[in-house]
């Protein structure tokens, strides 16, 4: 049988449902962004570590020139490494029908004989070609997605200067390709780029690399030295133009993935404890008023002979109530929403399966968590049951002790009228309260500040690097460096309006016991198209002689401008030379180095060359344009700088309208439930002297405008702190956004502050009006009437 | 006698609740004159605090007709209503009702601020005896100053009519005394009529005419031809 106090319970959860609910909801929005960000992150690790391992994905990965096949007997033979699988990986143009653009392949072996050791394609359909044939292709999975091809389709590529017709006999995916970005691309174009698995054979004869190979991957033993390994690798490939093995977690694919994890560890750990919080003190707030209203109750109770401990664990049940029901909704809205994010991830990510990570721990861990916040909320209120003496409890409470505040002999303080000094005297009475309340809604303004800033930074990002540095329409690249007459025979290409040359050199660079492998640019001093911006976003000539550091680079290496770096190239006679570092620059892509065009052709010992070039064009005569250009047959690959910001904002777009809708939801129930609380209990206190002004004459308006005034007050002061929470979370999120891949600056507009305000101003005020109907149908007599 | 301020002809309240009817006014015909203090005696439930209500325009009727001078009370609306508590009328409960985040000064102020002609609230707390007690929260004053505070809150606009429910009822016979004494004063400075609400027998000698309600209806007024002062009142 259900217990008297339980049925009491019922009934006040019943009448409070309006504020339990809003409770309820703000611990629901903590619960589910757990769940959301800890499931999302851990069926995303999950899928992508069964996919490694599954289709055994390589610890490290090199590139050489032409290396013997033979090598593959020793490069085995390093220590820790577990298996070896050298192949041929080339760049080529695609020309498909009914595509005006160039789109770029890449070109990978695979074995004849038996199966790829390392990172083993998931066929999707079809077949892999046969051994020798030149004209057979098995392609990605994303590409085939974006152009409608199916087993059967052809399309057109330029193997080793060569045009030749392909057939699609497979689709698949690759373990390096879950994030597939093309050369010069800032975010995977599915259209513009694809990974065009061949015969060895085939590949062998088309590109003359008959018993040979120029990249391989490398798995190690469990425990083996990755960096040692990497070290011996290169210097097996060394002779055989090796430019630096990378390890596993700068393979772009995965370094991609890591990015992605990391931005849902950081929701995880800054989200939900917003939340846990708030609800902590709104719990808090509503408790201690309820318990004030029933101060005769619980004497009475106590009279009777039920004990405090009784008592005290009735109240502490209706947190737990409304915890249960915040619980409830969280676990919800957070696995709908987290298999919502991974679906989407896979869609971003290509993942041939995927795992929805079903933990019960973080259902136990997210209710547990939220339990404990919610009973540190209702500890002191409850507490207060415990110790107040049933005599004292049946007497009423004096009225409320109020003081003169010291500011109101200002003079401005004058100009007020006594409804104006009640809002004010009512909030500083109830320091705490007034403080939470204002901290509550400058949350729920700090996440938006933190979401939408992002905007103004990535927007700020485009156009420093579209419009101000490389501002190219597109870059042309070579297959291997070409001599610097190359640059006027793109030149005179139709339509090519412009062009700029630019030298690419793989290179280590060391300072002290800090290195990098990274690539040199060579540029022309005074490049008009692609520019080289210095800190303050201005034009750099390139000095003739020194580096040119991006700041990250300059970051990592720990140098200063004046400072000596050595640099060991990584190809041709692999020169070693050490230079100053002349300037430090602005770069928010990649790990920039540059130097003086001719300065690294001198360093280099070498004849003048070319291993890509920035053109502007034509539009008219695009067509023309790219028609020529897949003729040419030493181009690998052609980047459109028009094409990647469109692809650019077209993503962004998609993916900015779903978190906007998230955080303005996640903020509005955080400003309206707060609010809304706040405006419940003032109501609760208040409500016969709000009786009593309406008794006096005053006007519904002029009632409501007492409460009111308080409100805007309180989030007019909650505002401005928001703000400053904000720009504080908004910098966390740049510096744990920061990888060698990317760095987003750090820019909040004034219109991101804002809209911020705004929607909060907007659910805030939604909500006080609600309760504002309250108090015009007070019922004036029964609210006089009673006793306090 | 002078002009009558409120004339009531067959004013009748009923209050559903459920499928109950609760008779509270059965038809109620009286006249309050200028000036006078009139008291209303009856049992809880005889249908005074209604009649009250409905006088001070806080309640409704369900039939019949009050009018204050020549306004209509019974045929106005929620903000009419409003408007004439506003210029009006002068209420005073039970418990205080005074706001407990304002001072004594400045809850009589809050009326100076929206009537037309007022005594300040420094006159008006004098008037009550209180002009040692302005700046004094609620908190800070006892059961019969609050009490009084009420009083100045309620008289500062020069109202014509002084409604009063049990003002005494709260109190101890020596305090209520104090709040009695406020009363006759204001009403003799003042001249403002004042209908007055207890149970308490006791008090109806301060009055110029008794009204005794049972069970809805009201009896003859009876009309004290000596009134007694406040200060021979004992409880």
């Amino acid at each position: 049988m259900i217990s008297l106090l339980d049925k009491k319970l019922f009934r006040d959860f019943l009448r409070l449902w309006g504020q339990a609910l809003a409770i309820a909801l703000v611990m629901a929005s903590g619960v589910a962004t757990l769940i959301l960000a800890v499931g999302a992150y851990r069926s995303l690790e999950e899928t992508r570590a069964a996919y490694y391992e599954r289709y055994r994905f390589a610890d490290i990965f090199a590139t050489a020139k032409r290396a013997p096949a033979h090598l593959k007997d020793r490069i085995i033979t390093i220590p820790g490494a577990a298996a070896a699988d050298p192949r041929i990986s080339e760049f080529a143009l695609l020309d498909i029908e009914g595509m005006v653009h160039p789109a770029t392949g890449m070109v990978r072996s695979l074995p004849d004989h038996g199966e790829l050791i390392l990172n083993r394609l998931y066929l999707r359909s079809g077949r892999l070609p046969e051994p020798g044939r030149v004209d057979e292709v098995t392609v990605n999975e994303s590409f085939a997605n974006a152009h409608g091809f199916r087993a059967g389709s052809t399309f057109k590529a330029i193997l080793n200067g060569r045009k030749r017709t392909l057939r699609i006999v497979g689709i698949a995916l690759s373990p390096e390709f879950i994030y597939a970005l093309g050369p010069g691309d800032f975010i995977p174009d599915d259209s513009r780029f694809g990974v065009l698995w061949m015969s060895q054979k085939a590949l062998e004869s088309i590109f003359d690399l008959e018993g040979a190979f120029n990249s391989v991957t490398l798995k190690l033993q469990r425990g083996a030295s990755e960096a040692e390994a990497i070290r011996q690798l290169d210097d097996l490939l060394e002779p055989y133009g090796g430019t630096g093995a990378i390890a596993r977690k700068d393979q772009q694919s995965h370094a991609f993935i890591d990015g992605e994890l990391k931005q849902l560890d950081g929701m995880s750990r800054v989200i939900p404890p917003i939340f846990l919080l708030v609800s902590a003190f709104m719990i808090n707030m509503t408790l201690s008023r309820l318990i004030a209203l029933e101060r005769e109750q619980i004497g009475l109770l106590k009279a009777l002979g039920y004990g405090r401990w009784r008592i005290a664990a009735h109240y502490l049940k209706m947190s737990l109530v409304i915890t249960a029901v915040g619980i409830a909704i969280g676990f919800v809205a957070g696995t709908w929403l987290g298999h919502g994010l991974t679906v989407m991830y896979a869609d971003f990510f290509h993942f041939p399966f995927l795992i929805f990570h079903r933990g019960w721990d973080i259902y136990v861990i997210s209710a547990g968590v939220t339990a404990l916040a919610a009973t540190a909320g209702a500890a002191k209120a409850v507490y207060s049951v415990v110790t107040l003496p049933p005599a004292v409890a049946m007497s009423p409470p004096a009225p409320t002790g109020y003081a003169h505040i010291g500011i109101e002999r200002l003079a401005v303080f004058k100009i007020y009228t006594q409804l104006t000094m009640m809002a004010l005297r009512h909030m500083i009475r109830w320091p705490v309260r007034t403080g939470f309340t204002i901290l509550g809604v400058a949350l729920s303004v700090s996440l938006l500040v933190t979401s939408f800033f992002m905007i103004d930074s990535v927007e700020f990002m485009i156009d420093a690097t579209f419009f101000r540095s490389d501002r190219q329409d597109a870059t042309v690249t070579f297959t291997d460096e070409r001599p610097f007459r190359v640059l006027q025979d793109v030149e005179r290409l139709p339509g090519v309006l412009r062009a700029e040359p630019i030298r690419n050199t793989p290179a280590r660079l060391r300072h002290g016991h800090l290195h990098r492998k990274l690539a040199i640019q060579g540029k022309p001093p005074g490049t008009d198209l692609s520019r080289v911006l210095d800190l303050d976003l201005n034009p750099v000539v390139l000095a003739d002689s020194g580096l040119i550091l991006g700041e990250k680079v300059a970051d990592l290496l720990n140098v200063n401008v004046g400072d000596d770096v050595e640099i060991e190239v990584l190809e041709g006679k692999r020169v070693k030379r050490t230079l100053p570092v002349s300037q430090i620059i602005q770069s928010y892509l990649g790990l920039s180095v540059f130097m003086d065009l001719d300065a690294l052709n001198e360093m280099l010992d070498e004849s003048p060359s070319v291993s890509s070039v920035h053109i502007d064009y034509d539009t008219a005569k695009l067509e023309e344009l790219f028609t020529a250009i897949k003729g040419l047959p030493a181009v690998s690959a052609i980047a459109s700088q028009r094409a990647a910001l469109a692809k650019f904002r077209e993503t962004l777009a998609q993916n900015i309208y779903i978190m906007t809708a998230v955080y303005i939801t996640l903020s509005v129930i955080i400003a309206f439930g707060v609010v809304y609380n706040s405006a419940r209990i003032q109501l609760s206190e208040r409500v016969r002297e709000f009786a009593s002004l309406r008794v006096l004459g005053f006007t519904r308006a002029e009632v409501s405008r007492v409460m009111l005034t308080e409100l805007v007050i309180l989030i007019l002061l909650a505002i401005p702190l928001g703000c400053v929470i904000g720009y504080g979370f908004a910098k966390l999120v740049i510096v744990s956004f920061e990888s060698d891949l990317y760095r987003i600056p750090f820019i909040i507009s004034s219109q991101t502050y804002a809209f911020s305000s705004l929607v909060v101003m907007a659910a805030a005020i939604a909500s006080a009006l609600i309760v504002r109907r309250r108090i015009d149908r007070l019922d004036l007599i029964k609210a006089l009437k009673t006793r306090e | 006698m002078r002009e009558p301020l409120f004339e009531v002809e067959g004013l009748t309240k009923v209050y559903h609740s459920g499928d109950m009817e609760i008779h509270a006014l059965r038809g109620i015909d009286l006249a309050l004159y200028e000036g006078e203090i009139a008291v209303l005696l009856g049992p809880s439930g005889s249908g005074k605090s209604t009649f009250l209500n409905i006088l001070g325009g806080l309640d409704s009727a369900t039939s019949g007709h009050v009018r204050f001078r020549e306004l209509e009370l019974t045929s106005m609306d929620e903000r009419d209503l409003t408007q004439y508590r506003r210029k009006h009328v002068g209420f005073v409960f039970q418990f205080y009702n005074l706001i407990p985040s304002l001072s004594a000064r400045e809850n009589v102020g809050l009326v100076t601020e929206i009537a037309t002609d007022p005594m300040t609230s420094e006159e008006a707390l004098g008037l009550v005896g209180l002009e040692h007690r302005l700046d004094h929260f609620p908190a800070q004053l006892s059961g019969g100053e609050q009490q009084r505070v009420a009083i100045a809150r309620a008289i500062v606009k020069r109202p014509e009519v002084l409604l009063c429910d049990e003002p005494t009822g709260a109190l101890d016979s020596k305090t209520g005394v104090r709040v009695l004494e406020a009363l006759t004063s204001v009403n003799e400075e003042l001249g403002t009529t004042t209908a007055l609400i207890t149970h308490n027998a006791a008090i109806r000698g301060i009055a110029h005419r008794v009204f005794h309600f049972a069970d809805g209806r009201v009896g003859r007024p009876k009309v004290n031809k000596r009134r007694v002062a406040p200060n021979k009142v004992t409880w």
